[in-house]
């Protein structure tokens, strides 16, 4: 690892008022820490952001939820208005990592995790995310688990959290500050596809700071699942996975949200596949024809064309659940 | 406190360890798990992957169960911290140190001290009855010997007893 010199901020303004450009924020550690130690970040400062007033969820006035970026995902996981109003969130936060990484994960350091890609957790490897230019050694190489959706000829590395998928079908919003001020971003638009920057993964700008994440008040009548397929029962990582929040009606879905994981280079949510489910039955045909849809695009790599089936039969299966009365 | 007078090669940090205040100048880049084995002779718990990933260095901090391979020890100020010497002595072992050992709860033992801190931990968890519950609460504990049915028996038995 290499040196660095640490200090501890006592407030977000002086968080933001030390940084520069390769200062990292110090959360939860369990991504970063892990990468320093790979070599693959090289922080001269870091700052360690454990102390700020950012650890509390909240109702927000409308009714929904605020969930402060130094919430750790146990928290998160176990709050009673999360189990209660989003068991989605709830669902995904429990099945991913192990009981002592969700005491140590905080929900804005899981907003930014890292891939998991063997070539860039390598610095000995070509990795255009970590170094830009170098090439991508995944493209013919080891990429049974990365990404068939959103990728590029420059990166097909997988967005690994289970978090980021439920909060896209749950419409969540960024709140970010900076030296230019806060502003707040759907989380639609927050993450990037690699395109010809892999190295850009979010639109956080240098020196951003993620505060918080609000949740618009749950759909009424909603039911929801996060459904994660894994080469293990426990602590893995997805090779698909589906989070499906629905309204039903005598039949007939209402309102459809659906965000995939572990099948693209960020959390995936396809408008038409939710256009083709509203309005419609809730049978097998329709939920058929909607994953056709959204593996429609699937660009499979060398080892990983298994996903396209997967991932259709993991979302035909979420919604089944999901629309089926108990 | 300005965030510039802790700048510097070595940071001040306190904590408590097992009940004990301690006061270290620390390298920034010392994880607490090897400064709690090579700076505070600590050496109960247990290095094995270095990235999180097997539980083998698994302490409590302010009560709850981390990995301490992916924490820097400059991070604890202020914090309380237990490992596996503050659980029991081997006059008055925790019941869960009991247990392990009415149950055979290990093989090699390597694992064993992170396992012992994941279970006490677990007791205060919501974690559901079933040993299909207990397996995924302690599946962030790899155990390459296989113990694992003796060591969700160990854990059931303790919990069973305490009702």
């Amino acid at each position: 690892m290499n040196a660095f010199t640490f200090s501890r901020a006592r407030s977000v303004a002086d968080a933001l008022g030390h940084w520069h450009d390769n200062v990292r924020f110090l959360a939860g550690g369990t991504t970063l820490i892990d990468l320093m130690k790979l070599n693959v970040e090289r922080p001269a400062e870091i700052i360690d952001i454990n102390a700020l007033p950012l650890a509390e969820v909240t109702r927000t006035p409308d009714g929904g939820l605020s969930i402060g970026a130094l919430a750790r995902n146990s928290d998160v996981a176990h709050h009673p208005d999360v189990v209660h109003d989003y068991p989605l969130l709830s669902q995904a936060l429990r099945s991913g990592a192990s009981v002592q990484l969700r005491n140590m994960a905080s929900t804005g350091g899981n907003l930014l995790q890292r891939t998991r890609c063997v070539y860039f957790r390598d610095p000995a490897m070509a990795c255009n995310k970590r170094s830009p230019g170098s090439g991508c050694a995944a493209i013919g190489g080891f990429n049974r688990n990365l990404a068939i959706l959103g990728t590029s000829a420059h990166c097909i590395a997988t967005n690994p959290s289970d978090q980021n998928v439920a909060l896209t079908a749950l419409e969540a919003t960024i709140h970010l500050t900076g030296s230019n001020g806060e502003r707040s971003v759907p989380i639609g638009d927050f993450y990037l596809v690699p395109g010809e920057t892999p190295e850009r993964e979010t639109v956080l700008g240098p020196g951003e700071l993620v505060t918080s994440v609000t949740l618009p008040p749950p759909a009424a009548g909603a039911r929801s699942i996060y459904l994660k397929l894994r080469d293990r029962a426990s602590y893995e990582f997805a090779l698909a996975s589906a989070a499906v929040v629905a309204t039903v009606r005598d039949g007939t879905m209402q309102r459809v949200r659906i965000a995939m994981g572990g099948i693209a280079t960020k959390p995936w949510r396809n408008l038409d596949v939710e256009m083709a489910l509203q309005g419609q039955p809730a049978t097998r045909e329709r939920f058929t024809e909607a994953a056709r849809i959204l593996l429609s695009d699937a660009k499979p790599q060398s080892e990983n064309g298994f996903k396209v089936e997967l991932a259709k039969r993991c979302l035909v299966h979420a919604l089944s659940l999901a629309t089926t009365a108990v | 406190m300005s965030i510039l007078e802790l700048r510097g090669s070595a940071v001040k940090v306190a904590f408590t360890v097992n009940g004990r205040p301690v006061e270290l100048e620390v390298d920034p880049r010392a994880t607490l798990l090897d400064t709690l084995r090579d700076t505070l002779g600590l050496t109960g718990t247990k290095k094995g992957c270095d990235h999180g990933q097997c539980g083998a260095c698994t302490v409590h901090v302010d009560g709850r169960r981390v990995n301490s391979c992916l924490s820097f020890a400059a991070m604890h100020e202020g914090s309380t911290i237990d490992t596996i010497e503050g659980l029991g002595t081997p006059e008055n072992l925790h019941p869960i140190q009991a247990a392990f050992l009415e149950r055979d709860g290990f093989q090699c033992g390597y694992c064993t001290p992170g396992q012992i801190m994941s279970a006490v931990a677990l007791l205060t968890e919501p974690c559901g009855q079933t040993d299909a519950d207990v397996a995924e609460c302690m599946s962030g504990n790899i155990c390459r010997c296989g113990a694992y049915q003796n060591i969700v028996a160990a854990i059931q038995s303790v919990r069973k007893a305490r009702g």
